[in-house]
């Protein structure tokens, strides 16, 4: 019980943080807000790594596996396009 | 036993990862922090990417992982598939990529959770895991199913319209009792394999049901609300593995989604419910509804005439809308621009929160065409500006500058806030044809005495305004 309530305080604290910080970003990055907290929830992985490497592995390995791939494409991809969209944000046009 | 880790360090590693969990944690909320200012914004996402290798790179010394054929092979393909995604995707397509994305993080916690879940059954669960569990299930599951219908929606595959059929709210609703029933016969019997597999399949169908009658227009709020889901589901699933890090950034997406999702349901006046279960609104996109009503007549403007009124302005004002990312006119119009800036105009965008199929969308194609961000103004600080605004070129939007919203009270759109264009001198409407936006009604704005009408592509239509231009 005392391991729930722990998570429950992180949880409502980092609600409170997460509204005050993303409140304060602009309309026009909105999207590489979007895309960056797509890589931000591909965090799953770590659960994944751990979900995939038990022993006695039936059916839970698998369903690791095939998360792990997900959570990858989302990590990697999401950090990337984000990187991509911020490099053309630019305040005046340098040649 | 971890095979990385030397047999004296085992008692401090587990010490060691929760503290780098902390600090990844930490790097998350800074990059966040930094995503306010467009100067800031690329060292934040790397700040983020930092905290996501250094958290991954500890949990590879958990002591629960023993094997690592399968981790080096899932994140090999992952990373190849995500990065040939990032390099090769339009920027008019961030939607449909950020659909897919928000559809592949809520599989992946659901499926996470179904690990843990088949990994301890039949073993006894505490009933708070069991919501967890739950929880992570459904939103994971039906945030997977509803962002493939956004993406198929979004690409074309699937018509905008909202699908709909006779009695799908009977349907609708016969799912969420299954639903519940399901959930409950779970929590009496949670053992039971079975019954987690039905609820993994009701809550895929879930998924489907709830985006399918959702018109295209409404994506803007459909795409943050999934979003904000893919957040929840990885946060849950922090609940399922009593992960920390899981929790925070899980709530940090949470928040950041529901945020926009408000936000967007603000800028189109409609309640998320309504939203949710109107089915409101069509494609957007020629739409084959009435064409000009009888006793109005709009005035049409030719390219040269158009060149001349731009040329001479003080200041003009670029209204972009869905329309502008369909024809890929975002280079088109920079070009414009840059001659009407050569020539002295005072040339800046006005943006409607929800232009476009996504939050912040029109930005990002105008800064892909080197539009320099400061040029770029959100509704309320443009409004202020449109009464000393000599013209406007409304490019592919409709609604977002309808006039009706401000003035008609029986409008359909009454209440949402618009771009005031209808303030400015002069106001030039590109459009394909005289067809309605996703609404559906007409625009007052169209036969206003200040406004005149460019038909054509929008594309086309710049790329002749830039020939005249270059006449003069």
């Amino acid at each position: 019980m005392d391991l729930l309530i722990v998570n429950l305080f992180i949880f409502v604290l980092a609600a409170f943080v997460g509204f005050e910080v993303i409140s304060k970003v602009p309309p026009t990055l909105h999207t590489p807000l979007m895309s960056g907290a797509n890589a931000i929830s591909g965090i799953t992985i770590v659960g994944a790594l751990l979900v995939a490497s038990h022993t006695g592995c039936v059916i839970t390995c698998h369903l690791g596996f095939i998360a792990i791939i997900f959570a990858t494409i989302n990590v990697v991809g999401g950090f990337m396009v984000t990187d991509r969209m911020l490099e053309m944000f630019k305040k005046k046009e340098d040649k | 036993m971890n095979p990385l880790v030397p047999y004296f360090l085992a008692d401090f590693v587990p010490t060691l990862i929760h503290l780098s969990y902390l600090l990844a944690s930490v790097l998350f909320i800074l990059g966040v922090k930094r995503l306010s200012s467009p100067a800031t914004a690329r060292s934040g996402n790397r700040l983020a990417a930092l905290g996501m290798l250094i958290g991954v790179a500890v949990t590879l010394f958990d002591r629960e992982i023993i094997s690592f054929q399968y981790i080096i092979a899932g994140i090999l393909i992952g990373a190849v598939i995500g990065a040939v995604l990032a390099r090769k995707v339009k920027m008019t397509s961030m939607p449909e990529l950020v659909s897919m994305f928000n559809g592949f993080g809520g599989i992946a916690s659901a499926l996470v959770a179904s690990g843990e879940y088949f990994r301890i059954a039949p073993a006894v669960f505490a009933t708070h895991e069991l919501t967890a569990l739950a929880v992570s299930l459904l939103v994971g599951t039906m945030t997977f199913t509803g962002s493939l219908v956004a993406f198929a929606k979004l690409r074309g595959i699937i018509g905008g319209a909202p699908v709909v059929y006779p009695g799908y709210k009977v349907v609708n609703t016969l799912v969420l009792v299954a639903f519940l029933v399901f959930t409950t016969l779970f929590f009496l019997d949670p053992a039971n394999m079975g019954l987690y597999l039905v609820l993994a399949g009701i809550a895929l169908l879930i998924g489907l049901l709830l985006v399918l009658p959702i018109g295209g227009a409404d994506m803007p709020v459909v795409i943050s609300l999934l979003n904000s889901l893919t957040g929840l589901a990885a946060a849950s699933t922090g609940f399922v593995l009593n992960n920390h890090l899981l929790i925070v950034s899980g709530t940090l997406v949470g928040a950041a989604g529901l945020i926009l999702t408000l936000i967007m349901c603000k800028a189109m006046n409609r309640p998320l419910f309504n939203v949710l279960f109107g089915s409101f609104g069509g494609n957007g996109v020629d739409a084959d509804l009435p064409g000009t009503p009888d006793g109005k007549t709009v005035k049409e403007v030719t390219a040269s005439d158009l060149a001349v009124m731009a040329a001479y302005a003080r200041r003009v004002v670029i209204v972009p809308g869905y329309g502008l990312a369909v024809a890929q006119a975002q280079h088109a119009v920079r070009e414009v621009a840059d001659m009407l800036e050569a020539r002295k105009v005072d040339v800046r965008y006005g943006i409607h929160p929800v232009a476009g199929r996504m939050p912040g969308h029109m930005n990002v194609l105008l800064a892909e065409a080197n539009v320099p961000y400061p040029q770029l103004f959100d509704m309320d600080d443009i409004n202020k500006e449109l009464p000393k605004t000599d013209l406007v070129l409304v490019i592919g939007a409709n609604d977002v500058v309808n006039p009706d919203a401000r003035l008609n009270t029986s409008s359909p759109i009454y209440g949402m806030p618009i771009l005031n264009v209808d303030q400015a001198q002069n106001v030039v409407i590109f459009k394909r044809s005289m067809n309605t936006g996703y609404a559906g009604i007409d625009n007052q704005l169209f036969y206003a005495d200040n406004s005149y009408l460019f038909f054509g592509d929008a594309k086309k239509s710049l790329e002749m305004l830039q020939e005249s231009l270059k006449e003069l």
